[in-house]
């Protein structure tokens, strides 16, 4: 009852939703402590391509909701600030490719998740591995090589797994049809799970990207790509590398979605949306999440060669996923100011701690050099660098699929 | 070292006073199937028997396979579990790796190895690595299979053996069998095994026929991956050869059979795991090997057994240095007179034997 009448003024009055008069009169705030319980917030509203209805503009979280996803969201941003440090202490080598300012795709994304739902990525894997289920120490300890890391030291930056989670992928654009290959095997198994595969507006261009969407479209398998426009294939603009820059109509006969992927809120209502939609047997949909990294593309890169600082600049002041949410649950009195003070004390705590942790951790013995090469080793003896020190297979790993 | 060897051709010969029997003289009495049937029943039985197993690749459904290798199984089995895909190689074996990570346990069949090149990424770094990468987590079942060699007339683009590029990378499983109890056997035991298995066929053999024993017939012959067979017993020479030159060397050694020169002629099966210990076993038995392929010589099969004995103690059983016949370093030719040139023939096997056991 409230509810309709709320929502009948939300669109009329959006500035509405800020006012706590009007929250009080809707009796959603406790009385104890005179903070609102839930509150209703208007995100930008996705494009559409090939799609009649649209996901709902109006999203309503509870506290509980917002903290989990400020939390997730900076978390991931402190996780991804100290690997930065430790690969500026030389510790995490090779490559390694920083999330920040592109938290609220994911954290939006794995709040419209089901447990059993899918997820497969490119090489900015670092947040993603968190959000499904690696602890900050399991994710540090792997960009440092070492034994704690969720894949014992032996994938690095861009090769984590975990249930459900298939991976970081090194290769731009593999990841692709590996997602439509997974939605095809939760389709197969009679389950409604739903693989969301992320790329980047670099690997758009990739031929396999296309021929997954033939297939996936043809076989309706419930595959959700999500192609993460960050502005740039690592220095190219989306401009000066694609023909076509609105990427959620790529997919021609693949319905699309746009959706500002700065607003962690649209980006869940987003995936509520096409999550539903590819669980329900209508076959794959292309989103595109419209987001802005703020490192360069790989530690090498400034990231100020092809885009000027004050650009960089006014994204962070202006469109910051984490501080704009923050200032939105703030200002409804979902959250006070000294709460997120406590959060972001605690995570700061939690990932030094598992900073520490992660560079006093030892990498694992030479004895695992040929540890699981394979789920069935059938050669006795394995080639070493000379031919007179054979190197003994051995099995660690559980081999998901082995039975 | 193994300079000095007392034990001459004839030597050998004169001491060598038993005589075996060829392998294949019990299966002789037995039906023949082809090798088109052999891998029919071998795909048709797994998939009977594993309801995760699938078969996709073009033309594998309503077509019966380009080949035939999959003729009624889409019938059998309908869309589910046989999918014709379109011609885009690089998505659905990436599609169908995909999938095993995820648990099911794919057949990805390439109309010929040659085209798998545009999807080679999947079957290396999606499939061949994951498990390592993952420290043993996500192990991908997954079978890619087709025809790979030489085809007869069908010029440069579609004559190339693979065996060496695949048997390069760790992670994988390489199979390249010769006749129908190999490939079904084989095929059986690759597609129940956990990891990604090359599964290298040859389109000149699939028509042909080939004895298989009862055991072979049976739902549960599953023949080991990694080990090799002697197809025939010899004394004065090891032929190690895979696939159809296996062939070669066997009619081969027929002919110089009649001249008294017995070869041990080795078919690998399984270029990786290359069986090396049975290999060496029979070079420390006849003291001299040749190495038989259709592919190029640069870092081939042949290259790669050659350089594992020299660097093993067979080595000090050779009384002779180890040769290649391998295809002839060009791309392949269309005029069938220069293709035949460019592709080891019986009688250039015979020749090397010839010279290598200094006889005329």
């Amino acid at each position: 009852m409230a509810k309709n009448v709320f929502k009948d003024f939300l669109n009329r009055k959006k500035h509405i939703i800020y006012n706590i008069e009007f929250w009080k009169t809707l009796g959603l705030l406790s009385k104890k402590n005179n903070y609102a319980t839930e509150a209703t917030f208007e995100t930008k509203p996705c494009k559409l391509y090939r799609l009649e209805d649209a996901p709902s503009t109006s999203v309503t979280l509870n506290k509980e909701d917002a903290l989990r996803m400020y939390t997730r969201m900076h978390t991931i941003r402190r996780l991804e600030t100290s690997i930065g440090s430790l690969y500026k202490e030389k510790i995490v080598r090779g490559f390694c490719h920083l999330y920040s300012g592109q938290e609220a795709v994911a954290v939006g994304i794995k709040e419209a998740m089901r447990p059993h739902d899918a997820v497969i990525t490119a090489y900015r894997a670092h947040g993603w591995t968190y959000l499904m289920g690696v602890e900050p120490l399991g994710v540090l300890a792997e960009l440092c090589g070492r034994q704690s890391g969720c894949a014992r030291g032996k994938g690095g930056s861009m090769h984590m797994y975990t249930d459900n989670f298939y991976g970081g992928n090194g290769i731009v654009g593999a990841q692709v049809p590996l997602g439509a290959g997974i939605a095809l095997a939760l389709k197969y198994k009679g389950t409604d799970g739903v693989c969301i595969a992320l790329y980047g507006d670099g690997a758009a261009n990739q031929g396999q990207v296309f021929e997954a969407y033939n297939m996936a479209k043809l076989w309706d398998l419930p595959c959700i790509f999500v192609c993460e426009n960050n502005g740039y294939g690592m220095g190219t603009s989306a401009e000066r590398a694609s023909a076509e820059v609105n990427f959620y109509q790529r997919g021609m006969y693949v319905p699309g979605l746009w959706v500002d992927g700065m607003d962690v809120l649209a980006v869940k209502e987003c995936f509520k949306y096409a999550i539903n939609y590819a669980a329900s047997g209508k076959g794959p949909l292309v989103i595109e999440a419209a987001t802005y990294r703020y490192s360069g593309h790989s530690m090498s890169d400034p990231g100020t060669s092809y885009r000027t600082r004050d650009e960089i600049q006014e994204v962070r002041q202006t469109r910051d996923p984490i501080t704009s949410f923050k200032e939105k649950i703030i200002s409804t009195e979902l959250v006070t100011a000294d709460e997120i003070k406590k959060i972001d004390g605690e995570i700061r705590t939690t990932i030094d701690d598992a900073t520490k942790k992660a560079k006093a951790d030892k990498e694992i013995g030479l004895d695992e050099l040929c540890a699981d090469v394979y789920s069935i080793n059938l050669e006795p003896k394995i080639r070493n660098i000379d031919p007179f020190t054979p190197l003994v297979h051995k099995r660690i790993g559980p081999a998901v699929n082995f039975k | 070292m193994a300079t000095v060897k007392s034990l001459t051709l004839f030597g050998v010969a004169n001491k060598a006073t038993f005589a075996r029997s060829f392998s294949t003289s019990k299966a002789l009495s037995a039906k023949p199937m082809t090798v088109r049937d052999a891998l029919n029943s071998a795909m048709d039985e797994e998939m009977e028997r594993d309801e995760r197993v699938f078969l996709m690749g073009e033309e594998v459904a309503q077509y019966d396979g380009a080949y035939k290798v999959s003729r009624g199984l889409w019938k059998k089995y309908g869309d589910k579990r046989v999918i014709d895909t379109p011609i885009t190689e690089m998505g659905f074996a990436g599609i169908a790796t995909g999938a095993a990570m995820a648990g099911l346990r794919p057949i990805c069949e390439f109309m010929t190895f040659n085209f798998a090149m545009q999807a080679i990424d999947h079957i290396i770094n999606s499939a061949a690595k994951t498990f390592y990468m993952s420290a043993g987590r996500v192990n991908v079942p997954i079978v890619f299979r087709g025809p790979n060699g030489a085809a007869a007339g069908v010029a440069a683009q579609h004559s190339q053996c693979y065996g060496a590029w695949y048997a390069h990378c760790p992670g994988l499983k390489v199979v390249s069998p010769y006749n129908s109890e190999d490939c079904k056997g084989l095929l059986k035991a690759a597609i129940r095994d956990p990891d990604p298995v090359v599964f290298l066929e040859n389109e000149i053999l699939y028509g042909v026929q080939y004895p298989m024993s009862d055991e072979a017939l049976s739902k549960d012959f599953v023949l080991p991956i990694g080990k090799a067979k002697i197809e025939k017993p010899g004394k004065h020479i090891t032929l190690v050869a895979h696939s159809k030159a296996v062939e070669t060397s066997l009619e081969a050694a027929k002919e110089l059979a009649g001249k008294g020169i017995e070869c041990e002629v080795i078919n690998l099966r399984s270029l990786r795991p290359l069986d090396i210990d049975t290999i060496t076993k029979s070079v420390t038995k006849t003291n001299h090997l040749l190495s038989v392929e259709q592919g190029w010589p640069t870092c081939g099969i042949g290259a790669e057994i050659l350089a594992q004995i020299m660097e093993s103690e067979a080595f000090f059983h050779l009384d002779q240095p180890a040769l290649r016949i391998t295809g002839a370093d060009v791309p392949m030719p269309y005029a069938k007179s220069l293709e035949i040139a460019a592709i080891p023939q019986p009688k250039d096997v015979v020749a090397a034997v010839k010279k290598l056991l200094k006889v005329k």
